[in-house]
Parts: structure tokens; C-alpha cells; sequence
């Protein structure tokens, strides 16, 4: 995958003596102490990263973290005391007001977190005013606008007002006037935040069933570890200017790099009081004191599912068969299933925290089996199940 | 104090006048041309029967309140112009009215630039802030005296004190509401690639419409409120019924026509405050 967005040294200094409080920063002082002897707030402290072609990139920090100021130096909104930023290796910095024109209405556009919305404007006009700006002729502008809007889900609205409209749709009318330009990156800062939870994760499968078709590169802010996990490829926790961590959800939930991203997990999964009692779903079990290789096959063929787990009587956990064998057993006309029966199964309980089991979660292939004391089969965890547990999503396929 | 030299503040201030006088050719050229607006208004005022006048101005109040009618305005515009009208005060009125129209014109088109450039300039802010002031606070007497003297007497002297202290709000309003348009917005217009050009004219100036319009209506009702002063050197219309009333010591032309003013001031007040009520576009 190639490089699309690269970020350099990029350094932002609010305040008076700049250059002073540059070689300050050079110097590795801390914020304070540069506060101190300059007079200068450090805003972004030489953030350094590179954003994959078609990922979705969230920075990840609380208020004041310089999240939002590291987002619109991507786009110039706000100038860069230092450090480079380069789109398809070409250095934004170094371009004059036309040609940084140019990209900002070809190649990015920006969704913001109070929607940014005209008031005086209708939404097909607020879904066009990136292409009316680019001189784009009436009907064309309307067909790309109308077109975005569909993207999104929005339609027989054209004519109503930005007010007259729900947060969660004025968001929706904010990211088709972003798509309506066809850009190839998007800015979103905070984009989702202001919604209501349910809106919120409303948009957050909205945002990834768009992502799925489209594939921009969308560089995504938000203060929300669990819309962090949920949404990013890469995931960059940013703490008073600097960053702190960037890597994978994964990456980031089993080697936290410090005490500060461990604090941030332990509080979604304090929060979230994750178990694999939570998060287990409900399997295709077959009794092997009654059923037999073909009732076995029926029942796997009615759920659609290639492995089933076997217990007896009882409900205690016997283990698992595979379809190609039971299809075998059927062919050779045998009907005992105990010998084609997997007893290799990783087993857990349902108080285990996820947190120690997501390491062989993302290593077997084999969902793991919860059992109580008794060995009775209660549940399995699935990897789909886990990851969307953490992004604070309801385990609700419990069947 | 007897030993300090008092400072001959005006004197200098007539030197400067006297000064300014010598460019009598550039006056002049002022002098036509604002006297030519104020001629164009009056000549179609005067054209108008005063049946089609009144007919007109209900239907403009009807036209801007078409959304939410107000029924009693037009009831009240009826009225009041048929009380003009039989006070025998008509002509006065017009010339009154084209005086104000005249006045706030100007003002609106030097007012507006000026607040758009006070918002976007802190320099020009900073310098523009206490002449604003100065303009608003000075009484407009005054400014009776060098106009006088560099634009004659009649008409337009009258107008252009009218601008002088009818002006600030028209500035102070398009400056504040530019400035109140939200980061956000300003932020959106940038981020999708908009010229200056472009911010200001689909961005700004829409948004500080209503703040705009109110600094209007109010640079017009201070204009209206200059027309007995104008009409101290030779501003026909209302304000000179009003002022000679005073002279002969007639308390019931006076207010008379002093109640002429009102009326026409009430409609124009309503008139430019539908129209900012945001009707949206």
C-alpha cells in the first residue's frame, strides 16, 4: 500500500517568541518549562506519521491534546510553525495560496464536528458549495450534489434548511458536501461527536459501509477510544502536543506504550466490565447422545455453519466437529460421530476478562468455548464478537 | 492656568477649513453629484400621483411582510399618508424622504466597504473605532458649519452632515456581524478551497445579513433625525415646517408637522425591518 499522507516534524507554537520556544523544543524541554522561559504553548510537538492509501487514520487524544490543531495543519487552516506535511510526496508547505487552493478543492475535504453547515443555504446548496466554488455549472453540480446526498442516505430534503434538520442528518449533509467534491482524503474532526450515542454509532457504520465502496484515505479526530477501535486502521494517541502511540487497534490494546494508553484501555474495559460472559454468542451445538453424523449435517447445513460443538446430555462440552468430516462419516455410511469429535477446543470461563484472552483470540483460528465449573457449554467467542465488544458495540446475535 | 498660552484649537481648525476650501473644483464635483441623486429621487417623487404614491407604498409592505402579514401597518401606512396628504405637507414629506433616502444610500455604500474592511484589518480597526466615535458623538450642529462652507447652502450640506452621523451604525453593524459569523463556517468556506472573494460574498456578507440590515435601518432612522438640523441651512422638506414653526413661536404647525415625521419615520423603520426578518433568500 502506498504512502498518502506524510507528516514531518510538524510543529505548531501558539504564542510570543517563537523562535525561541522552537529551539527550546529542540532543546527537549517540556511544555512547561517552555511556557515558562518563552511564553509560548506548545500546540503539536514534531508529530511524526505516515497514512496508508484508503486507511482510515484516527487521532485519538482528550481536549487539549492538539488533536484538532495537528488536523488543520493537514490542510493549512492552521499554519505550521515547522515541520512538513506531504500529500502524494509533495510538500504542501511549500505551496502558494493558489495552488494550496487547488488541492484543498480537489483533493481533501474537511466534515467538522458543529456540522459547518450555511444557515442561509438549502442542503442540496449546502451539499454543492465545494464544486460552486470551483465554477462547476448548475446541473452538474446538482447531479454530483444529489448524488453525494444519496451516498449518505439523504434525500427529499433538497430544499429544507440545515435547522430544520436532526444532528445526526445535518452530520450526513457535512460529509456528502466532503464526498461531492470527490476528494481523495478526508478530514473529519470529531465528526461524530456531537451526536447522540445512537446517531453516533448510526454514523460510525455508515462512515465504514461508505469507506467499503469509496476507500478514501480519511484521517479521523476523536477523543472516543471505543469510535477509535471501532473505526481505525491505525490508531495515533496524541497527550499535551505530542504523540504517545501509533499503531493498530490491536497493536495498541495488547502493548500499550505507556502508563497513559494503558489507563485509556483499562478504562474501556473497566467501563465496558468486558467478561467473555459478555461478549460469548450462543453455538451450533449437537447432543451426541442423540443425534448422529446426518442429523449433524442437517442441523450444520440449516445454520449455515461449518463447525459445530458437541456436547452430551448433559450440556458439558464433548468438542468440536468439522463438516468435511462429518460429510466422510455420512459417504462411508458410519454413524460414529465421537470419532471424528475435535477435543483440542481452548476452553475459558465466563468471568475471564477479554483482556487476557486477546492474545489467543487473534492467534486461533478456533473460537474459544466458555464453559462454567461444571464443564456445560455456556457460549463461544468469536474475534468479530471481541473487537466489536471493545468499540462498545451490544452483543446482540445471541442465538 | 493664566500662564499656559491657550491653545488655539480653533483657529487651526478654521485654517484647515479655509484650506480645504481652496479645492473648490473637487467640492464641487461632490456637490453635483450627490445633488444629482437627490434631484434623480425627487424628479420620480414628484412624478408619482400621490394616489399611485400611497398605493406603491402598500404594496412594497405588502410585498416585504408576504410571509407573515401585518395587517395593521398597511392600515397605519394608509392612515398616516392620507393625514400628509390632507395636512398639505406632501411635497415636504417627499423632500424630506429624498433627503433620507439620499443620505442613507451613501451611507450604505460607504458604510459597508468600510465595516467590511474594519472586520477583516485590525489596523484598519483600530484606526476606524475612535472616528466612529467622534463622528457619532459630536453634535451634529457642527457639522452644519464646514459644510456650509465647502458644499454651499441647500440640499446637499444638509446630506452629507446626514452622512456623517448616520454612517457609524452602518459600519459598526457589518463589522460586528462579519466578525460573529462562527470560526466553523469560516473554517468550512476555507477548507473547500474559497477565495476571499468567495467567503465574503457566499459566506459572510449572507450571514451578517440581519446585523447588516439592522445597522441600516438604524443609520436611517439617525438620518431622519437630522432633517430639522439640515434644515437650518436650507434642507427643504419637513424639518423646515418644523423649524419656522419654532421661529414664529407656532406650537400646532409645529407639531403638525412634527407628527408628519413620525408617521414617515414609523414606516420607513417597519419597511427596512421586514426586510431584515430573514425570509431566507
Amino acid at each position: 500500500m502506498s504512502v498518502k499522507v506524510e507528516v514531518k516534524n510538524l510543529t505548531k507554537i501558539f504564542g510570543k517568541h517563537i523562535g525561541r520556544a522552537k529551539e527550546l523544543i529542540k532543546q527537549g524541554k517540556t511544555k512547561s518549562e517552555i511556557l515558562k522561559e518563552a511564553g509560548a504553548t506548545v500546540g503539536v510537538d514534531q508529530a511524526n506519521f505516515k497514512i496508508d492509501d484508503g486507511e482510515i487514520f484516527v487521532i485519538m487524544g482528550l481536549s487539549g491534546s492538539g488533536k484538532s490543531t495537528l488536523v488543520r495543519m493537514i490542510n493549512r487552516l492552521i499554519e505550521p510553525t515547522d515541520g512538513e506535511v506531504l500529500i502524494d510526496g509533495e510538500n504542501l508547505m511549500k505551496m502558494d495560496k493558489k495552488k494550496l487552493r487547488e488541492v484543498r478543492r480537489k483533493k481533501m475535504s474537511m466534515v467538522f464536528q458543529n456540522f459547518g453547515l450555511l444557515p442561509n443555504r438549502t442542503i442540496i446548496e449546502n451539499a454543492e458549495y465545494g464544486l460552486e466554488i470551483q465554477g462547476v455549472d448548475k446541473t452538474e453540480r446538482r447531479k454530483r450534489a444529489k448524488k453525494a446526498l444519496e451516498q449518505v442516505g439523504i434525500t427529499g430534503y433538497d430544499d429544507e434548511y440545515p435547522d430544520q434538520l436532526s444532528g445526526g442528518m445535518q452530520q450526513r449533509v457535512g460529509l456528502a458536501r466532503a464526498l461531492a467534491n470527490d476528494p481523495q482524503i478526508l478530514l473529519m474532526d470529531e465528526a461524530f461527536s456531537a451526536l447522540d450515542p445512537l446517531n453516533r454509532t448510526d454514523m460510525q457504520d455508515q462512515l465504514l459501509d461508505i469507506q467499503e465502496g469509496l476507500k478514501k484515505t480519511i484521517i479521523f479526530i476523536s477523543h472516543d477510544l471505543n469510535e477509535a477501535l471501532k473505526l481505525g486502521d491505525h490508531i495515533m494517541i496524541m497527550r499535551d502536543g505530542e504523540v504517545i502511540q501509533t499503531g493498530t487497534p490491536e497493536d495498541i490494546l495488547t502493548h500499550p506504550a505507556n502508563d497513559y494508553v494503558e489507563e485509556f484501555i483499562e478504562n474501556v474495559d473497566r467501563s465496558k466490565v468486558l467478561t467473555a460472559g459478555n461478549v460469548m454468542i450462543r453455538p451450533v451445538t449437537i447432543n451426541i447422545d442423540k443425534a448422529g453424523p446426518r442429523l449433524t449435517l442437517k442441523r450444520m447445513k440449516n445454520n449455515e455453519v461449518s463447525t459445530a460443538y458437541v456436547v452430551d446430555n448433559k450440556r458439558k462440552l464433548i468438542g468440536i466437529v468439522d463438516a468435511n468430516d462429518v460429510i466422510g462419516l455420512v459417504r462411508h455410511d458410519s454413524s460414529d460421530l465421537r470419532s471424528v469429535v475435535k477435543t483440542d477446543v481452548p476452553t475459558t470461563n465466563e468471568e475471564t476478562p477479554i483482556s487476557d484472552l486477546m492474545d489467543d483470540i487473534s492467534q486461533t483460528g478456533i473460537p474459544f468455548a466458555v464453559t462454567n465449573d461444571k464443564g456445560q457449554l455456556k457460549g463461544i467467542i468469536v474475534r468479530g464478537a471481541v473487537l466489536g465488544a471493545l468499540a462498545g458495540n451490544e452483543v446482540s446475535e445471541f442465538e | 492656568m493664566s500662564s499656559i498660552p491657550q491653545i488655539p484649537l480653533a483657529s487651526w481648525i478654521d485654517s484647515f477649513v479655509d484650506w480645504l476650501v481652496q479645492f473648490t473644483g473637487f467640492f464641487n464635483a461632490i456637490t453635483n453629484f450627490i445633488g444629482g441623486i437627490n434631484n434623480a429621487f425627487q424628479w420620480v417623487f414628484d412624478l408619482i400621483p400621490i394616489w399611485l404614491f400611497i398605493v406603491l407604498v402598500l404594496a412594497l409592505t405588502f410585498y416585504v411582510n408576504r410571509r407573515d402579514q401585518r395587517w395593521g401597518l398597511l392600515i397605519f401606512e394608509f392612515l398616516g399618508l392620507l393625514l400628509i396628504w390632507n395636512l398639505d405637507f406632501w411635497r415636504d414629506m417627499t423632500q424630506t424622504l429624498t433627503l433620507v433616502l439620499t443620505s442613507s444610500l451613501i451611507a450604505l455604500v460607504i458604510g459597508i466597504p468600510l465595516g467590511i474592511l474594519m472586520a477583516k484589518s485590525h489596523v484598519a480597526e483600530v484606526i476606524l473605532k475612535p472616528i466612529l466615535d467622534f463622528m457619532q458623538t459630536m453634535p451634529a450642529f457642527v457639522y452644519l458649519i464646514p459644510a456650509v462652507a465647502l458644499f454651499g447652502i441647500g440640499m446637499v450640506p444638509g446630506i452629507v452632515a446626514s452622512v456623517i452621523f448616520a454612517m457609524p451604525p452602518t459600519v459598526r453593524m457589518t463589522n460586528m456581524g462579519i466578525r460573529e459569523v462562527p470560526d466553523e463556517l469560516i473554517e468550512a468556506a476555507d477548507s473547500f478551497g474559497s477565495t476571499e472573494w468567495q467567503k465574503l460574498f457566499k459566506v459572510e456578507l449572507p450571514i451578517a445579513k440581519t446585523s447588516l440590515m439592522a445597522g441600516v435601518n438604524q443609520s436611517m432612522m439617525l438620518s431622519l433625525s437630522m432633517v430639522v438640523i439640515a434644515s437650518m441651512i436650507g434642507a427643504m422638506g419637513l424639518g423646515t415646517k418644523v423649524y419656522f414653526a419654532v421661529g414664529r413661536n407656532d406650537a400646532g404647525g409645529g407639531f403638525a408637522a412634527g407628527l408628519a415625521i413620525v408617521i414617515l419615520a414609523i414606516i420607513l423603520d417597519r419597511l427596512t425591518q421586514s426586510l431584515t426578518r430573514d425570509h431566507r433568500g
